[in-house]
């Protein structure tokens, strides 16, 4: 038993924020949502240099094969620092669908970068994130997974998210519906990992603002009101972690708690979140609020991301069916 | 990073489970609050001893069996799954033997730690006084050096000491040094319940059991071989991190899994389908989990020669207020049966105990509010000011 990250996952998590510190997210997430790829593609390549984009890919077509936890440690920075993009569908998604149905888009591409993937799998992810930008756009339908196409631009409150209808096209192969399952939790997990980061983000935001704004002599983060309230966020953060990676150590052994675990893991993740978001907007007060000031964008990725890969209702009553089951 | 067991800690925890299974009373034991409960739990607690199970982590020369952390959580987690009874030692070993086996002198570990161990000497804690609640530095008991005697002279008040109105022997912290200013001059006292001038007046709490007490002291005389640490660095001494590691800040998950299963079976029982218990039965099973795994991470962070810290505090808040959740949603389930408390209430009235229970935790071992300052100020970097 040894529940923390390695020395390499250290390493790796430190090499993305380094690279992610310098590369002025919040700028490159707003030009990507005024329709402006070019800065964000090229975060893509950089990061697919780091292996971001080869974690979940088989060493067969040029992947690295990672461990889940890799995979999580590389989301949470992906979500600490908002780079905009389907990584979740490119990264994590497809690669899992593509190695079931056994065709479609090459998977050396999606590993190195090349090519981008998107993909709708309805009913929990109706639409085809950045299906404009995307090079391949999947749909998961029922069993078949098939090519498809941008239809009809959805506006989504998170204005980075450019999300879209997705029009079916050929059928790429047939999944079975324990691996479109097992796909989809691995895209859930990377969408905890991503709330995690975010939520930490917004923490340390509030920390830094409760310190320095002064108001009726003092600064906010003297009076207790304010400190209860971000010493709730850490907690909650803090206890969010360790189903993330518990679920991560469960998809990696593949065994029958996986997606049990995987539900807990978003629960407490997006409920985290989302606590951190209101009380980020609550510290920053008005200046929070408007759409200048970058605390607003994490705050409306959080949002979004909190309903994407099946609610905390949803998530809550798979936890419950898989206990119950396994209690009677 | 994984969450697998090696053999040695799977056959630690099979032992301990097949002991569990064949010594746990099978009837519940009465209240240990009570003078008859406090006398079966001191018998569970030789039981335990005599095959040393009471006290796992400790070294085996004291009736221990050196084991890890990590087998000490397996241990507590069956000894929860198992139904076992609430330990009356508890304070003792979880708050006392650490600072005894840190601080203590060779002398006090021989006198102290076994009859600890096996239930002989139940041991109270003298913290909080009148005056002196959450703001615990404010403590005005008063420690006076008798040369003569080779002692200290002790007067003052403790209260809110769990378990003083059946216990043997106190520990506490008392004013060495009156000219020192609040955390300075403070010396830690060992001290027996019925030596001359100590008067204990049973305190009866919300659950109609004499659990805690007030302590008086007049004129008590204490040796210097019963001063744990140096005199005035009393609360170093009774701050340090051995008292926390095994005590509250890694508080055993075991009981909170355990009690979330109990939530499961009731909600198979009990439960209408209703999705708004569902969804809270499901929240305090997640929560569960989420501390069961925390405290893996914790026993890694420790194994690795890593501490606890502030991180003692987040840990405090998150059991403390999950308590109270679980057994709230155990009672809403059972409806119009909850408040009953009677042999013929469901679980003969135990959700109702433990939830009364629960209700304690986040007041006692500092509010959850002075915890919040904490996490607030140690782990975010919020400025302390006025507050």
């Amino acid at each position: 038993m040894r529940f923390a990250l390695s020395n390499e996952q250290r390493g790796f998590a430190q090499a993305l924020d380094d690279l992610l510190g310098d590369a002025q997210v919040p700028a490159v997430s707003r030009s990507w949502a005024d329709g402006d790829a070019a800065t964000g593609l090229e975060l893509w390549k950089r990061l697919a240099d780091l292996g971001v984009t080869a974690l979940c890919v088989p060493e067969s077509h040029g992947g690295l094969a990672a461990e889940p936890a890799d995979m999580v440690v590389a989301f949470e920075a992906l979500g600490r620092h908002l780079a905009p993009g389907p990584y979740i569908e490119s990264a994590v998604l497809a690669p899992a669908l593509l190695t079931a149905a056994g065709g479609g888009p090459s998977l050396d591409e999606v590993a190195s970068g090349s090519a981008i993937v998107t993909a709708a799998a309805p009913p929990m992810t109706p639409f085809a994130l950045d299906a404009d930008v995307a090079d391949h756009v999947l749909l998961v339908d029922g069993t078949t997974l098939r090519a498809a196409q941008a239809g009809e631009p959805r506006t989504s409150v998170d204005r980075s998210r450019r999300l879209f209808e997705a029009r079916p096209g050929e059928p790429l192969g047939s999944v079975d519906p324990v691996q479109v399952g097992r796909a989809f939790d691995a895209a859930t997990l990377a969408c905890s990992a991503q709330l995690l980061g975010a939520g930490e983000h917004v923490l340390a935001t509030s920390v830094e603002y409760a310190r320095s704004r002064w108001q009726f002599g003092r600064a906010i983060g003297e009076y207790q009101a304010v400190k209860h309230a971000l010493a709730d966020v850490r907690v909650a953060l803090d206890f969010a972690r360790p189903l993330v990676y518990g679920a991560a150590v469960a998809l990696g052994d593949d065994g029958a708690d996986a997606s049990r675990d995987v539900s807990a893991a978003k629960a407490a993740a997006s409920a985290a979140a989302y606590r951190a978001s209101r009380t980020a907007l609550q510290t920053h007060g008005a200046i929070g609020y408007t759409e200048e000031y970058d605390l607003g964008l994490w705050i409306t990725k959080i949002r979004a991301l909190t309903t994407a890969w099946g609610t905390v209702g949803f998530h809550r009553a798979r936890v419950l069916d898989a206990v119950t089951a396994a209690s009677a | 990073m994984n969450l697998d067991l090696d053999d040695r800690a799977r056959a630690f925890r099979d032992e301990a489970r097949a002991w569990l299974h064949e010594h746990v009373p099978r009837t519940p034991l009465p209240n240990m609050d009570t003078a008859e409960g406090f006398e079966a739990h001191r018998e569970w607690e030789a039981t335990l001893a005599a095959d040393r199970w009471s006290v796992v982590s400790w070294p085996a020369d004291y009736l221990g069996r050196d084991a890890s952390l990590l087998e000490w959580v397996l241990f507590e987690e069956e000894y929860y799954r198992a139904g076992a009874p609430a330990r009356v030692a508890q304070n003792g070993i979880s708050l006392l033997a650490p600072i005894l086996f840190e601080y203590g002198t060779d002398e006090q570990k021989e006198r102290y730690l076994r009859p600890m161990a096996d239930g002989t000497e139940i041991w109270a804690q003298a913290w909080s006084e009148p005056e002196a609640g959450s703001d615990l530095a404010a403590l005005r008991s008063t420690a006076v050096r008798d040369d003569t005697c080779g002692g200290w002279i002790l007067n003052g008040q403790k209260t809110w000491s769990s378990r003083a109105a059946f216990a043997h022997r106190g520990f506490g912290l008392f004013r060495s040094d009156p000219s020192a200013e609040r955390h300075r001059g403070l010396t830690y006292f060992l001290f027996p319940l019925d030596a001359d001038g100590v008067t204990v007046r049973p305190i009866h709490k919300l659950d109609g059991h004499p659990g805690f007490a007030e302590i008086l002291f007049e004129d008590v005389f204490v040796p210097d071989s019963d001063v744990l640490g140096a005199p005035g660095d009393g609360w170093r001494v009774a701050m340090s991190t051995a008292g926390n590691e095994r005590g509250l800040s890694l508080r055993s998950p075991g009981r909170f899994c355990a009690a979330a299963d109990q939530l499961l079976d009731l909600w198979r029982e009990r439960g209408d389908g209703s999705p708004a218990l569902g969804e809270r039965v499901a929240d305090a099973w997640i929560a569960a989990q989420a501390y069961r795994l925390y405290t893996f991470g914790t026993v890694t962070r420790l194994a690795e020669g890593g501490s606890v810290g502030a991180d003692g505090s987040v840990n405090k808040i998150f059991w403390s207020e999950l308590d109270v959740r679980l057994h709230e949603t155990a009672l809403d389930l059972l409806g119009p049966e909850a408040e009953l408390r009677d042999a013929g209430a469901a679980a003969g009235g135990a959700w109702m105990d433990g939830y009364l229970f629960s209700l304690s935790g986040p007041i006692y071992a500092g509010t959850n509010e002075i915890q919040r300052n904490i996490v607030a100020e140690r782990l975010l970097g919020l400025p302390r000011g006025n507050r």
